[in-house]
């Protein structure tokens, strides 16, 4: 996809699906037009030869951690509802999730 | 002891001999909130119970207790670090009253040396900006020149920094959000190597990419911040085990037989501020009469650092802000009845309304580059290219000990010059992502000032950048540089 192609009005609305983000038709057309100069820029990586270089995903050279399966007490279930946009005691209230 | 001036160690040495005492310390500083912050919006919630904490560090000290080597220091901390029983938004509309039940390991840290917090710092919306300008809490302005941005993402913390609102400050760095508004705002900011401090409690933007950092006023402030930060956390398995250097007391401005790398890339003139460019020129200068030895470095893939950050800080954006979905806090949208609500609409409204556009933007730009189709192209692409600079810089670091650049093209731009275009904004980031990408510690030092035409004299800060692990001479160059700038210390007059 080149900078001069407009990401689709059914492209945006699959990417926001995904995102699940709820944008306006003003917005849409907005990022459309933005996200697709930003993909366009990107699009100059393929330029790069990188053969079968594994991708680097962090520059952390660790690798596994371990510790003893202990069980500690940190937060309350108290303090972990305490930010809750609505909450039934200690229950998180949401829309019907099946 | 004029606190303007004083460094962590004379506060701490004072507080704790009692020639001032931590509860006066932080009046001065909560003062010079109240005076001066309304010019430049750096706070966005202050903490009203800094003098209880400090009245705690005298308490300590009456009963002949060593609160640490930061006692009665005070700190202002961007908005990305969780502090317990203290508002955190990440300047986000969606975190607007969010209360963290816990302390971010780096506020736990900085408040067992004995710092007080005095509030939290005004920031891009979490943290993806260059200018302070997608904060849902307003513009942070700059200082030195109030129409002019601080810089971005820790706009707040430089801004609060260079005005003496606070005695230390933290930040965050993802492609440079720590040094350019260092650069920006006169301040010293330090980016760590990737692992040197834990990210445990700090909102998550991309975390390959992430580091807290301290922004000071003095070199030496920063090597003892670092040092306090630093360290092994068992609750993030990407820090490091490798024993925290004694920064501070290592800390020594000798650089003869050191060898200062310049990338070649980098000095491309074109498209580089002459003030800047001059800056750098007489960085190099300084090093060289003390008896550094300058070379040319070559690092060809810097070409294609901004696309490949954006890509990658997009795509693990993208994944890390699925998250804020108004269930278990933050910000949720209203509904007449929950009881018939389709899910995606109740996630879509909360989160379209919630975020702000940038961060938006660039969840769906994540979004694509991860999708099936684009995953390999985009992001598996961006991770090898990725390692292929890592490479690089190895290479490069075989030849120097440190690499000496511009931090950014030009000192500090206008609120409003560039938000309306994203691309020209990320190609602020220019010089600062790629030590992000491979890992590596970086700074900013305050090493000039822009000639003024007008907007009044700018700050410009050089940037060192040094081999994984190796902040040290980092640090002792930078102090190197500070010593010969006629800087040190500078505060910015905010009377104006």
């Amino acid at each position: 996809m080149s900078s001069k192609e407009i990401l689709s009005k059914e492209e945006i609305a699959h990417i926001a699906k995904l995102a699940r983000l709820k944008i306006s038709d003003a917005e849409a057309i907005e990022y459309a037009g933005q996200l697709s100069k930003a993909l366009g820029y990107f699009e100059q990586i393929s330029k790069v030869n990188a053969g079968a270089i594994e991708p680097l995903v962090t520059p952390s050279d660790i690798e596994n951690l371990w510790r003893a399966d202990e069980a500690h007490k940190e937060l309350s279930a108290e303090e972990l509802v305490a930010n809750a946009p609505q909450r039934t005691g200690q229950l998180f209230t949401v829309p019907p999730v099946v | 002891m004029d606190l303007l001036q004083a460094s962590f160690s004379e506060i701490a040495s004072a507080v704790k001999s009692k020639k001032i005492s931590a509860v006066e310390t932080t009046r001065f500083f909560t003062k010079r909130i109240e005076q001066f912050d309304s010019k430049l919006n750096s706070f966005i919630t202050l903490d009203r119970t800094a003098e209880t904490q400090a009245a705690a560090i005298d308490a300590r000290i009456a009963k002949g207790e060593d609160p640490g080597p930061l006692a009665g220091v005070p700190w202002g901390i961007k908005d990305m670090f969780c502090t317990k029983g203290l508002r955190t938004t990440a300047a986000s509309k969606i975190l607007e009253n969010f209360v963290p039940p816990y302390d971010a390991t780096v506020v736990a840290r900085l408040r067992s040396s004995g710092a007080v917090v005095l509030g939290k710092l005004n920031q891009d919306e979490f943290a993806m900006g260059s200018s302070n300008e997608t904060s849902a809490f307003g513009v942070c302005r700059n200082p030195w020149n109030t129409k002019l941005v601080p810089g971005g993402s820790s706009g707040g913390s430089a801004a609060a920094q260079a005005a003496r609102l606070c005695a230390g400050s933290t930040g965050t760095d993802t492609g440079g959000s720590i040094r350019q508004p260092a650069s920006f705002c006169g301040i010293v900011g330090v980016k760590p190597t990737y692992g040197r401090i834990s990210r445990y409690g700090i909102v998550a933007y991309a975390s390959s990419l992430d580091q807290a950092g301290p922004m000071t006023n003095t070199v030496a402030d920063a090597a003892l911040a670092l040092e306090v930060m630093s360290g092994r956390d068992g609750r993030d398995g990407t820090t490091s085990t490798l024993k925290v250097p004694a920064f501070a007391k290592d800390l020594n401005s000798q650089v003869k037989g050191l060898r200062v790398g310049v990338i070649r890339e980098y000095m491309k003139t074109e498209g580089l501020h002459p003030d800047v460019l001059k800056t750098v020129q007489k960085a190099l200068e300084t090093l060289r009469t003390q008896g550094a030895e300058i070379v040319e470095v070559s690092v060809p893939l810097t070409e294609y650092s901004v696309p490949v950050y954006y890509l990658i800080a997009a795509s693990e954006a993208s994944s890390n802000l699925a998250r804020y979905d108004g269930v278990k806090y933050g910000y949720r949208a209203r509904f007449e009845s929950l009881a018939e609500l389709d899910l995606d609409e109740f996630y879509g409204r909360t989160r379209g309304e919630g975020f702000g556009k940038e961060v938006k933007r660039r969840i769906m730009l994540g979004t694509y580059c991860l999708s099936s189709g684009y995953y390999d192209a985009y992001y598996n692409k961006a991770g090898q290219v990725r390692r292929m600079l890592r490479d690089q810089f190895r290479e490069a670091f075989a030849k120097c000990d440190v690499i000496l650049s511009p931090v950014t093209t030009a000192p500090a731009f206008a609120i409003g010059d560039r938000i309306s275009d994203p691309l020209a904004m990320y190609l602020n980031d220019i010089y600062t992502v790629s030590t992000n990408l491979a890992g590596l510690p970086g700074m900013s030092v305050p090493f000039g000032m822009s000639s003024d035409n007008g907007s009044g004299s700018l700050p410009i800060g050089v940037q060192l950048t040094a081999a994984h692990f190796a902040e040290q001479t980092m640090l002792n160059v930078g102090l190197a540089l500070e010593l010969a700038s006629g800087l040190k210390g500078k505060v910015a007059d905010v009377q104006r």
